[in-house]
């Protein structure tokens, strides 16, 4: 089974990184650009031992306890 | 009174701390592997010094926070013995829920590396008592990710209990947005626990702590520690 975890920085907070990125995009013309969140994205193979609902809780405990810091990033899982 | 210095794997300030407290200030000091489930009883103070333990993979200090030693210094805490965190140390700290907020990406995405200035906002600590209050000093910084944030109700919590221990300021104690090296929220540089003892610091006192480096303002951190402890 396969799950992936979106990590980004929580709305609100200055992402000087996606800044960045958005700056750059500017001045390559893409002026449409009016925001960048630059994020993580974690790809999770896990054996076929639970059913998806499990699967789900298990990957949110895993992004609560070490793959997102929840004082400044939100996270959201998928998983299949 | 005994340091124990705590060695991650990217630890590169361990050694730092160990020459300062053994040497400097004539402590007993022994060095912590992260992997060794120690008896920390023997210890007074202990310091999760900087670097960049796992090469800061994932996030500055999150992937140490789930070594084998963690648990043994969040109990040493929690009994209310002594830790300092610095730089990677005060990012671990934070990650590991002993200290609120955390630390992000400096704002202007630089690594930035110089002597900077402080103010000791609180010197009713076991780390700051030998500063006078309001006193400006002068300390090295050397991080990438010193930004620090919280939320709105944590900010001002630790605002209310006097937890911000330095602020980055001017040299007359102004903490303007030029003296803000990082983007951190309200210049913060330094924050203690409610207890008061545990402390983390983006700035380097380790590095300033010997007249031969020609800045000894680090110094008295360590002073305080002994007096505290003594």
């Amino acid at each position: 089974m396969k799950a992936k975890v979106y990590v980004t920085l929580k709305n609100g907070i200055l992402d000087p990184q996606g800044k960045a990125v958005q700056h750059s995009l500017g001045s390559m013309d893409f002026e449409e650009v009016i925001d960048v969140r630059q994020g993580k994205v974690f790809e999770l193979t896990l054996d076929d031992k639970m059913t998806k609902e499990e699967a789900e809780e298990r990957v949110t405990q895993m992004a609560q306890q070490l793959l997102a810091n929840t004082v400044m990033e939100n996270f959201r899982v998928e998983i299949g | 009174m005994k340091f124990g210095v705590v060695v991650f794997p990217g630890s590169n300030c361990d050694h730092d701390c160990y020459h300062v407290a053994k040497h400097v200030m004539g402590q007993d000091t022994d060095f912590i592997w992260h992997k060794d489930h120690t008896d920390l009883s023997a210890f007074d103070c202990i310091v999760v010094p900087g670097g960049f333990s796992y090469g800061d993979y994932l996030r500055p200090g999150s992937i140490a926070t789930h070594s084998p030693i963690m648990q043994d210094i969040v109990s040493f805490a929690n009994r209310g013995k002594l830790v300092i965190g610095i730089c990677n140390g005060f990012q671990v700290l934070t990650e590991a829920g002993l200290l609120p907020g955390a630390l992000m990406r400096n704002r202007t995405l630089n690594f930035i590396c110089r002597d900077i200035k402080l103010k000791v906002e609180n010197v009713d600590t076991p780390f700051t008592s030998a500063y006078k209050k309001g006193q400006v000093v002068t300390i090295p910084i050397a991080h990438h990710d010193g930004n620090y944030f919280a939320d709105n109700e944590t900010l001002k919590s630790i605002e209310d209990n006097n937890q911000v221990i330095f602020r980055y300021t001017d040299k007359l104690g102004e903490a303007s947005v030029e003296a803000n090296p990082n983007g951190s929220l309200n210049n913060i540089a330094g924050i203690c626990n409610k207890n008061r003892n545990v402390l983390g610091m983006m700035p380097h006192p380790e590095r300033c702590a010997e007249k031969e480096l020609g800045n000894i303002e680090g110094k008295t951190l360590f002073e305080s520690i002994i007096k505290y402890v003594s």
